[in-house]
């Protein structure tokens, strides 16, 4: 039961994009689409599961004074075994991430669990932290991606075999939200909404 | 390439905020007076300088010779960091009310990551070193002149009648975005 509530914990009431409003840059940059979002969300999930677990049975053995610096470089270490991974055998990932996939490595999200729940705990409620968690971070740039590509685009699923158009073929694409300005104004008003379904469920309880 | 034209364009036209969506934890962060996004402003221009120079160095004479350029994130990433702790230390032997007025955020830097982009593009776009640094420069100007501008909105935002769910960050994105449409009308100068 306990470890359910941490694996809800990451995706609702602690989302680290909706609510904690952390690693926001890669949310912002690779949300053009719902498959670039989805890629961006299952890349970080694995490497805040990783640099949890590690972390998690490191937690006795680093020393508090330089915890940090250890946890920077378990995280950047997993990042570079992503990388090599994701260039191998998915190039088109590779490419459609870009400069964002060695910025995980500064994607606050990750540190933050690292230093607040992973020093601090077990390895298996760290595992379902990090699963929560990076999850919760897939789930809201997935979201985000698909309404971006929707408006901006008129696609559903583009990028992948099973491309729809939503609009037909007359509809002329708002490109503002394929652009900067529709990714800063969009997240305001996600962050807004969620607020908003949140609190009337607080509310109600 | 010309460094009046890496200037300009870092600073205005691909800002790197508002165009390439990088630093937005300490954009949104520390932008609610502009006394502290001077502060912090100004520590990013500085990293950011001192780490072009430094990674320049390290990946041409370290990473590249030795053959081991898959390190590279992982030691960008620690020098960075050391260079936040020296400048932590300064600033707090320097001026404890500026370091006060940061807090929490100045370790933070770190995580900032404008600063391990830059150093990341300027090896990507093969930059000689004194591009590498202009880079730097225009970069981290851009990141000031964004962060400072929207502190001058919020502190403006903080006497508005704002619904309920929009206060603090959503508030501040609409905002954002709407100083990046701004941004976008620079697109084409260079």
């Amino acid at each position: 039961m306990k470890l359910f509530k941490i694996f809800k914990n990451g995706i609702i009431d602690e989302n680290p994009v909706l609510v904690q409003l952390v690693g926001l840059c890669s949310v912002l940059a690779v949300t053009t689409t719902a498959l670039n979002g989805l890629s961006m969300g299952l890349a970080v999930t694995a490497v805040l599961l990783g640099s949890n677990i590690v972390i998690s049975l490191l937690r006795n053995v680093i020393p508090d004074k330089i915890r940090i610096p250890a946890f920077i470089v378990v995280i950047a270490t997993f990042v570079t075994l992503l990388e090599m991974f994701l260039n191998a055998y998915l190039v088109s990932v590779y490419r459609a991430l870009g400069i964002f996939l060695p910025l995980i490595v500064v994607n606050c999200t990750i540190l933050a669990r690292a230093e607040s729940f992973a020093s601090k705990n077990k390895l298996v409620p760290s595992i379902v932290d990090g699963l929560g968690m990076g999850l919760g971070f897939a789930f809201a740039v997935t979201v985000l991606g698909a309404v971006r590509e929707l408006f901006g685009s008129g696609t559903i699923l583009g990028g992948t075999d099973f491309v729809i158009n939503v609009f037909g073929d007359a509809y002329q694409p708002a490109g503002v939200f394929v652009a900067p300005a529709g990714a800063f104004i969009l997240l305001g008003i996600f962050i807004a909404v969620f607020n908003v379904v949140i609190n009337r469920k607080k509310a109600k309880n | 390439m010309n460094l009046l034209t890496i200037l300009v364009s870092t600073v205005f036209v691909n800002n790197y905020v508002f165009a390439r969506f990088l630093g937005i934890c300490p954009f949104l962060g520390v932008s609610q007076k502009t006394e502290t996004a001077t502060g912090m402003g100004l520590a990013v221009t500085f990293v950011i300088t001192m780490a072009s120079a430094i990674t320049y160095f390290v990946q041409h004479a370290i990473l590249d010779p030795l053959g081991i350029g898959y390190l590279q994130t992982l030691t960008f990433i620690l020098i960075i960091a050391s260079l936040v702790q020296f400048i932590e230390l300064f600033i707090k032997k320097a001026s404890p009310a500026l370091y006060d007025a940061m807090g929490v955020y100045l370790p933070l830097i770190t995580t900032n990551c404008v600063v391990l982009a830059v150093t990341i593009i300027n090896i990507q776009e093969k930059f000689t070193f004194v591009e590498s640094i202009a880079n730097g420069l225009g970069a981290s100007l851009g990141f000031f002149l964004a962060l400072l501008l929207l502190a001058g909105v919020r502190e403006k935002l903080e006497l508005a009648n704002v619904p309920k769910a929009l206060q603090g960050v959503p508030i501040a994105l609409v905002a954002a975005g709407l100083m990046s449409i701004a941004f976008s009308g620079f697109s084409g100068i260079v």
